[in-house]
């Protein structure tokens, strides 16, 4: 007895010791953007008591795969309350996958909210394009949540962008997030030039990208693509840019 | 006559008993594991070739790391639980006693059988998941590059670049070390319980619930530090799982690992350095149990 009391005190001593170094870590871990995800009962509610315990006992990463592959099974019969579903789930798991963000996104803005636009199960055009408006919210949600959890990933910045773009028409909100991607270690070349053009798009910041174009056309030929001419010479018609200014080429 | 002197400490005997306790493991049988693994890694190969080549890496990699990480963790509690009781009912232990073999050289060579049998099986599991990873990229490579012979040699480059990144990353040998590290720290955890425990059946039954508990420490150590409204009955349980187990969340980094995080090398040195601590504290905790135990 007196034994196992020892061995217990030694247990306890231990415990103190290693905690400032465990609180340390944990907060490094935490610090460093991963291991954020929080095993609450919330979750508990949407994984299931087995998905919960396989989530509990370290293998969190691959209950989030067996749910992305149940959303994509989901996606395959358009079922897409159920799509999601699962995808909160997934990315409530393993936030730091961009893959699941980005799918989810691109599976709620893109394939529901179009899906949405045509269902004839719906009463009217007003009640299907409200829907599928909602479902464009959902898949912009799903990517700025994704940036909150991945602040360091300009790819999510990038769809994002093209959101924003594409079922938004918001072309100045476009223009910050492929700045905010090019910003980041990692990014693409491209993604400067996509600001650029996107806020040669934006109504009342034409000089600013003008001025941005301008900037990549004299960094050398590899910049010089057609697109970006072709933005520059509308600009500089629409700016009305003395002659001698303007780039090389023919005039518009 | 020349007479030998005992040495309190001798690597010969700890060396011994490592090579005898490894011999004994092997002989259980306990690599057919590594067939089961195997086909899990080509039946998720198999199942994946409809997805992404993004998704399909992805789930090789989280099953491939999540199968290593379950049945090394089994291994180490399954394999350490019996050591003793097989020894005290097959009478060994008095044999190896009864010799001057200290008690605490015993304990070390059996540990140290178990860490080398765990070495040589995740030894054996990378080399599978390493070759079947290749196997699928070089596949895929050739593959993409039939699907892109007519683009610019830039473009192909960076789908290949893509490719590559998203098969291998330089995160993945320093995860699988952790996972060895939880493993061994497992194996020196059963180590402990089975100096005290009645029956190797209570052994498992314990390092199962320790198993769980574990990946809860650190949710439990927040809510001990950090919830200020919780009544002190529910403290006091937060802080006795806390100073009790072990933190095992901290040896799960190869879902981030998978997640393409970019972990630095120090952090996974300072959470293998703390695996090793708690195998040494566990280790001389077993020790000091076993050291007065009347066999």
């Amino acid at each position: 007895m007196i034994r196992r009391t020892f061995l217990f005190s030694l247990l306890l001593a231990f415990g103190v010791l290693r905690l400032p170094i465990e609180t340390a870590l944990s907060e490094q871990y935490r610090t460093e953007y991963f291991q954020r995800t929080v095993l609450g009962l919330e979750l508990r509610d949407r994984i299931g008591q087995l998905g919960f315990l396989a989530a509990l006992s370290g293998f969190r990463s691959l209950v989030a795969d067996l749910l992305f592959i149940e959303a994509h099974v989901a996606w395959e019969r358009t079922e897409w309350g159920r799509v999601y579903l699962l995808f909160h789930q997934a990315t409530t798991l393993q936030p730091r996958s961009v893959r699941y963000w980005e799918m989810a996104a691109w599976h709620m803005a893109w394939n529901a909210s179009v899906a949405m636009q045509h269902d004839r199960a719906l009463p009217n055009d007003t009640v299907r394009r409200q829907a599928g408006r909602t479902y464009i919210a959902l898949g912009k949600d799903f990517l700025e949540r994704g940036i909150r959890n991945n602040p360091d990933r300009p790819q999510l910045y990038e769809a994002l962008a093209r959101l924003y773009r594409e079922k938004l028409q918001n072309h100045l909100a476009a223009a910050g997030c492929y700045s905010q991607a090019a910003a980041l270690p990692g990014a693409p070349e491209y993604v400067k030039r996509f600001a650029a053009y996107e806020l040669s798009y934006a109504p009342g910041h034409e000089q600013e990208a003008y001025a941005a174009l301008c900037r990549l056309y004299n960094k050398g030929e590899r910049q010089r693509l057609p697109t970006l001419i072709q933005r520059l010479k509308t600009l500089e018609e629409k700016l009305d840019i003395p002659l001698h200014q303007r780039i090389p080429g023919r005039q518009m | 006559m020349l007479e030998t002197r005992h040495r309190p400490f001798s690597l010969g005997r700890i060396v011994s008993l490592t090579a005898n306790t490894f011999t004994e493991l092997i002989r259980l049988k306990i690599f057919y594991f590594l067939l089961i693994f195997a086909l899990l890694l080509i039946g998720s190969a198999v199942f994946m070739a409809r997805f992404s080549f993004q998704e399909e890496f992805q789930v090789l990699k989280d099953v491939s790391l999540g199968a290593m990480s379950i049945f090394t963790s089994l291994l180490a509690i399954v394999a350490t639980a019996q050591l003793l009781p097989r020894d005290l009912e097959e009478r060994t232990i008095y044999t190896i006693l009864a010799k001057p073999v200290p008690r605490y050289e015993y304990l070390i060579g059996k540990l140290a059988g178990v860490l080398l049998l765990l070495a040589l099986s995740i030894l054996a599991m990378s080399a599978l998941f390493f070759a079947v990873l290749f196997i699928r990229q070089q596949m895929l490579i050739s593959e993409t590059l039939r699907a892109t012979a007519d683009l610019p040699s830039e473009q192909v480059q960076a789908t290949l670049h893509r490719l590559q990144a998203a098969a291998f990353n330089a995160n993945l040998a320093p995860g699988i070390v952790v996972i060895y590290c939880k493993a061994a720290l497992l194996a020196a955890l059963t180590l402990f319980v089975s100096t005290f425990s009645s029956s190797n059946i209570f052994t498992v039954v314990v390092m199962v619930f320790v198993y769980f508990i574990g990946h809860l420490q650190a949710t439990a150590r927040l809510y001990w530090l950090q919830d200020h409204a919780a009544d002190w009955l529910s403290k006091g349980c937060f802080a006795l799982v806390a100073l009790v187990f072990p933190d095992l969340q901290h040896f799960n980094l190869i879902d981030d690992v998978v997640a393409g995080t970019a972990i630095p090398l120090g952090l996974f040195a300072q959470t293998a350095m703390l695996g090793w601590v708690y195998v040494s504290i566990y280790l001389f905790f077993a020790w000091v149990a076993f050291h007065g135990r009347e066999l």
